[in-house]
Parts: C-alpha cells; sequence; structure tokens
C-alpha cells in the first residue's frame, strides 16, 4: 500500500461530506443586485404601499434609507412615510396587531431580518406562487408556504392565477394529487415579466433591508484584502531577509 | 563598538533601565522572545498557536465593544444586536469580526491540536502542555456556547434549551441541576444574564490563564518539531541547542506571514461571506427567540456538530450523554494512550498513518452528519464514526506499538 496513494483517496472520502452541503430546494433563483439603487427604490416603493400595512421592519429608521438610497427628507416624507411617523423613526406600522390576530390569524411577522432568515430565493418564489383556493379563509393559498395566513396582496398586478394539479404515485404506489404549476385565470396590470421583475425588486429591497451594511461592506472588504495582501507580501521578504542566515 | 546615540534613544534605554531594575521585563523578553530557542524545522502547522492567540485578542477586543451597545435582557437582546448592526458606526464590523473570530477559533485550535496529534507534541515531558490546552479547548466549547446564546435568537434559544437539558439525563441530581443551570424551569432571561456574565467575564479570565499556564509550560520545556526529536541534545559549546533558532526575530517575522494569510481569510469572510452559507451565522437565528415555536431542525453550529452527531447516534440519553462528553475526556488521556516507540507520525508505520488519516476522515463525517436532520442511514454511519473515534484513543495503547518504524534522524530535517 502506498501512501501517496491512500492519502489522496482518504482525503477525498473526507471531502465527500463538504460537497453534500451544497444544493438547493425548489425555489426559484432571485437574481438580486444590490448595486442598484433604483431597483432597491423602487422595492421601498413597493414595501411601504403594499407590506408595511400589515408588517412593519421595527429594526429599520427611514433616516437609513433616505442616507442610503441617496434620498432627500422630503422624498422620503413624500414618499415612503404614511401617517405621522418623523424621518429618524423606526418603520412601524399603524395597525393594530389584535386586529391581525383576529382578521387573519396571526400576528404579520416583522420583515426587517426576513430575508436572512428565509433567503431571497425564498422570498422571490413566494410572493410569485400565490393562487386561488376557496377552502382558505381569505380565497388565496400558497404553493411554497401552503396555508399560509397572508393573502396575495399583489394579485392586481399578478392577476388570477389557479393551481395545476397532477396525479403522480406517492411512496407506497398510491396516486396523489401534487400542485405542479398554474394556470392564468385573469390577466393583471403587468405582464408575467414586468411582475417578475417588480417582485425582484421588492426582494432586493428586503435583502437590503435584512442588512443595510452590505451595500457598503463588499467594496469596503475589496480594499481591507489588498492591503492585507500587501503586508503579507512584505512579511513574507521580510522573513525571508531575516532567515537568510539560517542554514 | 559603541555608536553614537541620540538624545532620545538615551532617553529610552535609560527609561528600560529604570524599569528593568525594579520589574525583570528584559529577563523576560529573553526568557520568552530573544533566547528561547525553537527548533528550526517548524512547518505549516506551526502556525496555528500563535494564530489562535491573535484570535483570543480578536474575540476579547471586539467583544469587549459589543458589550458597550449589548443589552443583557431577554426582552432587548435581539434588538440591541440589530441596534449593533444598523445604527451603531462600524458595529457591523465589529460584530462580524466577533462571529467570524468564533468560528475560525475552532478551525485554528482543531489544526492547532490535530498538529499536537501528528507530532507526538503531548509525549513526555509535554504531557501537561496538552492537558492545559485540552482544558482550553473545553473552555472555549463553553465559552462558544454561551456566547451563541447572548443575540437571542431561535437557534440561541433552542440549541440552549437542548444542551441544556442534556444535564437532565443525569440520574437523580440530572432535573434539579438543569434548573440551577437555567436559574428557571425553562431558557429565560436569567439564563441569559448568568451566561453573559460567564461568557464576558468568567470563561475569559479563565481561558487567559489557562493560556499563560500553556505557555509557561511550554517554554518550561522547549517546543517539540515535526521531526518529533529532541533539540537539547545537540548543543553547541555556548550551550545553545545546534538545531535551534531564537523565537524573536525568526518566529515573530515568520508567524506574521501566517497571520497576514489568516487575515485574509478572516477578512474575506468578514467582507464577503459573514454567513458563511448559514455555517458561522445560522439563518434561524435572525428569527427573535420565541418559546412557543419550535423550530423545525434544532443544530449547534459547526464546531459542535462532530459531538452532537455522537450525542445523537446513541440511542439513549444517558450513555448519549456519557458519549458526548467521553469524546472529549478521553483526550486528556492521549499524552499517556500512545505508546509508539517515535513521537512523529513521520517515522511511524503505515498502519499509524491509515489510522490518523481515518480518524480524520470519522470526525470530518461526523461534523457533517451533526448537521443534518439525522435519517436511518446517517445515524447508522454516525455509530460506525463513533465506534471508529473510541477505538482510536482506546485501542491506541495497542495499536501505537504494531509495525516498524522507520529510522529517527539525530538531527532535524528540512
Amino acid at each position: 500500500m502506498n501512501i501517496r496513494r491512500v492519502v489522496p483517496a482518504l482525503l477525498l472520502l473526507a471531502a465527500a461530506p463538504i460537497a453534500n452541503a451544497a444544493g438547493g430546494g425548489a425555489v426559484d433563483q432571485a437574481q438580486t443586485d444590490l448595486s442598484n439603487v433604483a431597483a432597491i427604490q423602487r422595492g421601498a416603493k413597493l414595501f411601504v404601499n403594499y407590506c408595511q400595512g400589515c408588517h412593519s421592519a421595527e429594526y429599520m429608521r427611514y433616516s437609513r434609507i433616505q442616507e442610503d438610497l441617496g434620498l432627500t427628507e422630503e422624498q422620503v416624507e413624500d414618499n415612503l412615510i404614511f401617517g405621522d411617523a418623523k424621518v429618524g423613526d423606526v418603520m412601524t406600522v399603524a395597525m393594530d396587531t389584535d386586529d391581525q390576530v383576529l382578521w387573519l390569524g396571526a400576528k404579520a411577522p416583522d420583515l426587517s431580518l426576513v430575508a436572512r432568515s428565509r433567503g431571497v430565493d425564498w422570498l422571490y418564489t413566494y410572493l410569485r406562487q400565490f393562487y386561488v383556493d376557496d377552502s382558505r379563509p381569505t380565497g388565496w393559498n400558497n404553493k411554497l408556504y401552503p396555508n399560509v395566513s397572508m393573502p396575495n396582496i399583489f394579485w392586481e398586478q399578478q392577476g388570477i392565477q389557479n393551481a395545476v394539479y397532477e396525479t403522480q404515485e406517492d411512496e407506497n404506489g398510491d396516486p396523489v394529487e401534487v400542485l405542479t404549476g398554474f394556470e392564468q385565470v385573469s390577466a393583471g396590470t403587468l405582464s408575467s415579466e414586468e411582475f417578475d421583475q417588480s417582485m425582484l425588486d421588492l426582494v432586493t429591497f428586503l435583502e437590503y433591508l435584512g442588512e443595510p451594511a452590505k451595500l457598503k461592506r463588499e467594496g469596503i472588504g475589496i480594499w481591507v484584502l489588498l492591503y492585507l495582501a500587501l503586508f503579507t507580501f512584505l512579511a513574507y521578504l521580510l522573513k525571508q531577509e531575516f532567515w537568510r542566515d539560517v542554514k | 563598538m559603541k555608536q553614537p546615540q541620540g538624545t532620545l534613544v538615551r532617553t529610552l534605554s535609560s527609561g528600560v533601565d529604570w524599569v528593568d531594575q525594579r520589574l525583570p521585563v528584559v529577563d523576560f523578553w529573553n526568557k520568552h522572545f530573544a533566547q528561547y530557542y525553537a527548533p528550526k524545522n517548524f512547518n505549516f502547522w506551526y502556525y496555528f498557536g500563535s494564530l489562535a492567540l491573535l484570535v483570543l485578542v480578536n474575540q476579547l477586543v471586539t467583544g469587549i465593544w459589543l458589550t458597550m451597545h449589548y443589552k443583557t435582557s431577554a426582552a432587548e437582546a435581539f434588538a440591541s444586536v440589530e441596534y449593533i448592526m444598523r445604527d451603531v458606526p462600524w458595529g457591523w464590523l465589529v460584530r462580524y469580526m466577533h462571529s467570524t473570530g468564533a468560528s475560525l477559533f475552532f478551525v485554528v485550535v482543531y489544526l492547532h491540536m490535530f498538529r499536537g496529534l501528528m507530532y507526538g507534541s503531548y509525549r513526555k515531558p509535554r504531557e501537561l502542555i496538552w492537558v492545559f490546552g485540552t482544558l482550553i479547548f473545553l473552555l472555549l466549547m463553553a465559552e462558544a456556547f454561551m456566547g451563541y446564546v447572548l443575540p437571542w435568537g431561535q437557534m440561541s434559544y433552542w440549541g440552549a434549551q437542548v444542551i441544556i437539558s442534556l444535564f437532565g439525563a443525569i440520574p437523580i441530581i440530572g432535573e434539579g441541576l438543569a434548573e440551577w443551570i437555567r436559574g428557571d424551569y425553562l431558557v429565560s432571561d436569567a439564563t441569559l444574564n448568568r451566561f453573559f456574565a460567564l461568557h464576558v467575564v468568567a470563561l475569559p479570565l479563565a481561558l487567559v490563564a489557562l493560556v499563560v499556564m500553556h505557555l509557561a509550560a511550554l517554554h518550561e520545556v522547549g517546543s517539540n518539531n515535526p521531526d518529533g526529536i529532541d533539540i537539547k541534545k545537540n548543543k553547541d559549546e555556548n550551550g545553545k541547542p545546534l538545531d535551534g533558532i531564537p523565537f524573536h526575530p525568526y518566529y515573530t517575522v515568520k508567524d506574521l506571514i501566517g497571520v497576514g494569510f489568516f487575515l485574509l481569510i478572516f477578512a474575506f469572510i468578514v467582507f464577503f461571506a459573514p454567513e458563511f452559507g448559514g455555517w458561522f451565522l445560522e439563518h434561524d437565528n435572525f428569527v427573535p427567540a420565541n418559546p412557543l415555536v419550535t423550530p423545525e431542525h434544532i443544530k449547534p453550529v459547526w464546531y459542535f456538530t462532530p459531538y452532537y452527531a455522537m450525542l445523537r447516534a446513541i440511542p439513549d440519553k444517558l450513555f448519549g450523554v456519557l458519549v458526548m462528553g467521553g469524546a472529549v475526556m478521553i483526550l486528556f488521556l492521549l499524552p499517556w494512550l500512545d505508546r509508539s516507540p517515535v513521537r512523529s507520525l513521520r517515522y511511524k508505520p503505515m498502519f499509524a498513518k491509515v489510522m490518523y488519516a481515518l480518524f480524520v476522515v470519522a470526525f470530518i463525517w461526523l461534523g457533517w452528519l451533526g448537521a443534518q436532520t439525522g435519517s436511518t442511514i446517517q445515524t447508522l454511519l454516525a455509530r460506525v464514526f463513533t465506534a471508529f473515534y473510541f477505538a482510536f484513543f482506546l485501542a491506541m495503547p495497542w495499536w501505537s506499538q504494531i509495525g516498524k518504524t522507520k529510522p529517527v534522524p539525530e538531527r532535524v530535517t528540512k
């Protein structure tokens, strides 16, 4: 047995679980781009108009959005703030949470960190997979998150879609109805591509909302890495110089 | 040759003299740096000791800054972390340095321990260095566990709930002990507060004290090396080891390269992948702790997963806890389990090399399995690897003597 042949084989064996760790679920990829400030701005507008009626973002201040997205205080007050909130306030909800429980069965979760706990792909998929379901209290259901309390907020833009079922066999060979896709029942104000784009804008905003520092940390990171590379190179030269007399 | 000196140099040197007459700083410097002779053949694996010290300092400094804005209360902890991430200038950087540092601490420490394992650095007369080191590892696990509870996210809460409940498996006193640790019937504000006290005061103090002992014991007997031979056997006419070089400047400048490389990796993670795909900062921990909602899959952070896999592999709770605890405790015995005639793996027989390689395979697999949901096949694999982990150590007195060792050189090799 040759060690030079055994060791790589063992390393490969050791690496197997690490390679296994990669893999994804049945969600669509959200190609978000945080450098696209206009997309974040459009997403912010969608958020305050459609989400913030029920969902808060209680760790985020309007003033931070103003600063990060290059807006003026007037623009923020006119476009993003409804009610009597000040620009330095955090993004709370006007609706009473007791009413939310009464009407929808649960308090709508805070969305400050939803992009970090769920991931952008999940959100992008979730927002586009609502369908009509008369058995639900709101009349809506969701493929990714079955029986969610939330109705389809964007039905006007997306239009109305029905679920399409296929008969498949389960593990025991018995036939089961599986939700495989959707069919458009009525058109929305946006085309399918336009709607996807607008949900992508919203998800981009949610990603920013989850971690505002992300806007600048990668830009700073480049310089830090360049500095450290230079430092390491100089350290290497210094070491070579000192070690010249070590035989 | 006497060099002409400027006023500044003279003032400084008389200042050093003044202190030195009252406190032996020069003596200390010489003993531990300028005249501490280390083997000249240290390789890649010898960077991780100084790197562990670097990460310790990083954790202490960033930790102190985090406490300036962190709120120790179940009602405020989660929000205060987000406050640090958003409203405190550069707070996100300090927080990511601390969270990334925690994971890299374990990377560095695991590699440092593996170095010791490979080159027999725990063998006589270095048993105590290994014992102190293992104690540091044990305390580090406690420190990391309690630190992970502080952000008060779902994984903080439920991780603490699961781990503390393990103490409940101990017969008779178990439930009372778990309650005593929590300070409540379940993980609560009382638990958070005591974990904060232990995380920021008690354990760091103990860790620093142990690091001092680890280094003091090391400098008493001198460093081992990849050949596992004693450099003090061959000395020159002045009594200096022929294969030794003063730690300063040789290893201070060499370690600087290691520091540079390490910081490149560290900074890359901090600035480009602070969550590290959910391995360093878990997705579920961005949801505030909720005692009424149990997460679908409770799993510890990656550095605990090998031991967590062992716990889950055992069907009986008490036995599982004993196996998990035993897996760490057994490390203390290593210096007395290894009966090989040679220290370094370089001169050990093929059989031993295969055993070491299989040990690495088993440990990495256990780490992966501990992060999975635990299907039947996964549990079976975890049992096989757990058995091997223990066999590696428990049977070492026997297998370490098998086979023909290679001749050990008199002097260190390149």
